[in-house]
């Protein structure tokens, strides 16, 4: 058919080059780029100490994307994470509250399994209604984004559920403001977070089955997949970074409101389309998101570092973000 | 180059030294090609001739790298994105462009609604639609949802929104594709009638007795290079393959082994009912080689489905090697040694946007799971076996399956299947839309697969196909399995005779 051998000679020298996938290095490119301009618009800027407070601060948003890169392969949405972690945060804090066992060591580790579970199960809900219910993920999440949100008012009375202990609450700190080897803490857990999702997704069955549900049910179904198996995992393991989200949020504050993590769906599925996943599944980027969640803190950063920008402006720019990255993805899919 | 005794006449359409790169790869070089007004004009070769691509630039979804189209003699550039259409130039895709949701009416007129006052003119359109449809000889109904129609009327469809615009040229890339032979005759009717009006017709097919059927001129085109264009009563079919492959083919099928009559049964269907398929009774021997005929809807990829567990059964049972078959559990029975291949590969059978080892491994990724994780390299080594074993040829092994030929694509999927070492195979269409020697190729396949010791069911609706790799033949019309034809009888006529429901006789 056609001369097999002139073409193999030509292949490793074209290889070096056209094999970069410009979609997996575009939002690290827009990183370095903002950087650059960052240290542009104030010296103090690209200091250490800042970049650390910056990375410190995406924690909550980067890990929460890490679990929505999994939903969003797998071809689904979950709007309902920003309640997810105003419930979570608000019963763990009310357990912690209640004084149900007196050493305040085996409370916090029993608050913190308290939080895993109910997120993993609140992951479930969401995985169970979309699947078993057949409601698109989209109407689903939005619905128990509603159901969580309002539980959440409804325990603290439209007020805030804070936590009493002091001794719980100096105990706890660490976790959030401590540091490992010098490294803050929150920074390590995105990290570690990071770490074992890219290995889930990218060198287990689990991931492999996440990626053909998102790319093509049917082919999925055909090739012997549980379908709904996957995506429900999936919901669960947002949940589950949800949880995870929470347990260092809870040491930050000690306390929560109904108004906690409102809009945190939108910068999560923020993160994970301008880290290059594909929001109509397929194709999971799990360090492009964390990329893109660290982009999402350092531009507001940068506005309230430069004085021309008022940083009242920060949603207008972060949403015009959201836009631009699509635009990018989709001129770099047509050129590939 | 003028249609052999007609008046010579402009041409419609030509193509002047038509060159297209794609990035560092040509794909076509020089290509020239004359359409005249109302002739039919075949366009074969095998798949990854640059068949497909040549016939996007002529209607104008791509431009070319190099060389003129004229339209009328005058060089012109055709406008990108479908507008050519306005200048009567058609293309229909290989795969439909038509949106689900819509009626057949509004999927005619899509883009060009007729409109009163601003308002839309449902009852004009609904007429003319009718009417297309009629002329058509179809009776497909104009407020159908584009959902609920069969492929073949999809098909249909199409041809009609081609014939409402008017059309100068209609470029039908593998029209028959999905046709039953009555469909296909429909359609080529059709295209008789069109053409006595003047109308052109560019027809892509990889089957060469229709080509020999319904074209007055064939070009030929080989790895992107034009190698003949003639009369087609100066040939006939085995010179059109040769001038394909540039090479003698050798026969087309492989010799039938029959397995001895007391070989061990592997898979017995006893009574198997589905919504639609009724009381299906057949027995698979190891190392057979069974064929299962009937026309597109009698029910065989449902049937087939049943067996493999991708769809509920209501009743009956499936023994796989003696042991019963749990109902509806696809990787049950994948584990047990049963695969099936869907006929719809690029919508079942591939992830289109992955590359060619995650595609392969994707349904026995179990075994390259060590200590928990995927190894690569074991992957590597499954995918470089089986390009070996499936001569699955691609310029770059990263390319994205959806860019491979449909030829290559068909080999991946049977590697895919194979790589669950399954001993009973079920193969849907085995060679839907793919050139001869690829055929060629995979009929040699499911021969060696079959000398292994493996059993293997072909579902085909290519008759000739049936009858060159098959020892028994299977027919099924309307869900039910109406015939079992062995040695002497298995003939088109036979076949015909059972699928068309002149003959049956009892069955298991």
């Amino acid at each position: 058919m056609s001369t097999n051998s002139d073409i193999e000679e030509r292949v490793p020298r074209r290889r070096t080059w056209r094999d970069i996938d410009l979609r997996a290095v575009a939002p690290f490119a827009a990183l370095i780029l903002l950087l650059i301009i960052g240290a542009l618009v104030n010296p103090n800027f690209i200091g250490l100490t800042n970049l650390a407070n910056v990375a410190t601060r995406s924690a909550f948003i980067a890990i929460i994307a890490v679990g929505a890169t999994f939903v969003i392969s797998s071809g689904d949405l979950d709007l309902s994470v920003g309640s997810m972690v105003a419930f979570v945060a608000s019963l763990m804090i009310l357990f912690m509250n209640s004084g149900a066992i007196a050493d305040p060591s085996l409370m916090l580790v029993a608050a913190m399994v308290l939080a895993v579970v109910i997120g993993s199960a609140c992951g479930l809900l969401n995985g169970l209604i979309t699947t078993l219910g057949r409601i698109e993920p989209f109407i689903a999440t939005l619905g128990t984004m509603g159901i969580y949100r309002g539980l959440t008012t409804w325990l603290s009375q439209g007020g805030a559920i804070t936590l009493q202990s002091s001794e719980l609450q100096s105990l706890y700190r660490p976790a959030y403001f401590g540091n490992v080897l010098g490294v803050p803490v929150p920074i390590v857990v995105i990290l570690v977070v990071t770490a074992i999702a890219a290995f889930v997704l990218y060198r287990t069955r689990y991931g492999r089955h996440v990626v053909a549900v998102g790319s093509s049910r049917e082919v999925a179904r055909y090739s012997g997949i549980h379908v709904d198996r996957v995506r429900t995992i999936a919901f669960v393991i947002q949940g589950l970074c949800v949880a995870v989200a929470v347990l260092l949020y809870v040491p930050r504050l000690g306390s929560t409101s109904a108004t906690t993590g409102i809009l945190w769906e939108l910068q999560a599925i923020t993160a994970v389309v301008v880290g290059g996943t594909a929001l109509k599944g397929g194709a999971g980027r799990v360090w492009g998101t964390i990329c893109g969640a660290f982009i999402l803190e350092l531009v507001g950063n940068i506005m309230l570092l430069s004085n021309f920008i008022s940083e009242y402006l920060i949603g207008a720019i972060q949403g015009s973000i959201i836009i631009i990255a699509m635009l990018v993805q989709r001129s770099l899919t047509r050129k590939s | 180059m003028a249609n052999d005794g007609a008046i010579a006449s402009v041409p419609v359409l030509a193509a002047e030294r038509i060159s297209k790169t794609f990035g560092e790869v040509q794909v076509l070089f020089s290509v020239d090609m004359d359409i005249l007004p109302g002739e039919v004009h075949a366009l074969v070769g095998e798949n990854g001739a640059g068949k497909s691509t040549f016939i996007k630039i002529l209607s104008g979804f791509q431009p070319p790298s190099s060389g003129r189209i004229l339209l009328d003699g005058e060089p012109v550039t055709l406008p990108a994105n479908s507008a050519a259409e306005a200048l009567g130039i058609i293309l229909i895709h290989q795969e439909f462009n038509l949106a689900e949701h819509l009626t057949v009416t509004e999927s005619l007129f899509l883009g060009r609604e007729v409109a009163r006052f601003g308002v839309l003119d449902r009852k004009a359109m609904r007429a003319e639609t009718r009417r297309v449809l009629d002329m058509l000889g179809s009776r497909i109904d104009e407020n159908a949802l584009i959902s609920s129609l069969a492929v073949a009327d999809k098909q249909m469809v199409e041809i009609a929104k081609a014939i409402s615009r008017d059309a100068r040229v209609i470029f039908m890339d593998e029209p028959t594709a999905v046709l039953s032979r009555e469909e296909a005759g429909v359609l080529f009717d059709q295209v008789r009638k069109l053409k006595a009006k003047g109308t052109s017709f560019v027809f892509v097919s990889h089957k060469l007795d229709e080509v020999m059927e319904i074209s007055d001129r064939v070009t030929v085109l080989r790895d992107g290079q034009w190698i003949k264009t003639a009369p087609t009563s100066m040939l006939d079919g085995e010179a059109i393959a040769q001038l394909m492959v540039g090479r003698e083919l050798s026969s087309l099928y492989p010799t039938k082994h029959e397995p001895d009559v007391d070989e061990t049964i592997v898979l017995s269907v006893r009574g198997l009912t589905t919504g639609y398929v009724q009381d299906a009774n057949f027995e698979l021997r190891k190392g057979e080689v069974l064929g299962f005929s009937g026309l597109i809807g009698s029910g065989r990829s449902e049937l087939m489905e049943a067996i493999a567990g991708l769809r509920p059964r209501l009743a009956g049972e499936v023994l796989l090697h003696g042991e019963p078959l749990v109902a509806g559990d696809f990787r049950e029975a994948n584990r047990r040694g049963l695969a099936y291949m869907t006929k719809d590969r690029k919508g079942m059978g591939l992830l289109l946007d992955e590359g060619m080892t995650t595609n392969l491994t994707l349904q026995s990724l179990g075994q390259h799971v060590t200590h928990g994780y995927l190894d690569p390299g074991s992957e590597a080594k499954a995918m470089a076996r089986a390009r070996r074993r499936f001569d699955i040829r691609v310029r770059d092994d990263r390319v994205r399956v959806g860019r491979m030929s449909g030829g290559n694509q068909q080999k991946l999927l049977l590697a895919k299947v194979m790589e669950t070492e399954p001993q009973v195979i079920i193969i849907d269409e085995p060679t839907r839309g793919i050139d001869v020697g690829t055929k060629q190729q995979i009929y040699h396949f499911i021969a060696a697969l079959a000398r292994e010791g493996r059993s293997i069911i072909v579902v085909s609706s290519e008759m000739p196909e049936v009858i060159g790799l098959c020892t028994r033949v299977a027919v099924m019309r309307e869900g039910h399995l109406v015939g079992m034809l062995e040695g002497e009888e298995i003939s088109e006529q036979m076949i015909m005779r059972y699928a068309a429901g002149l003959r049956r006789k009892a069955v298991g």
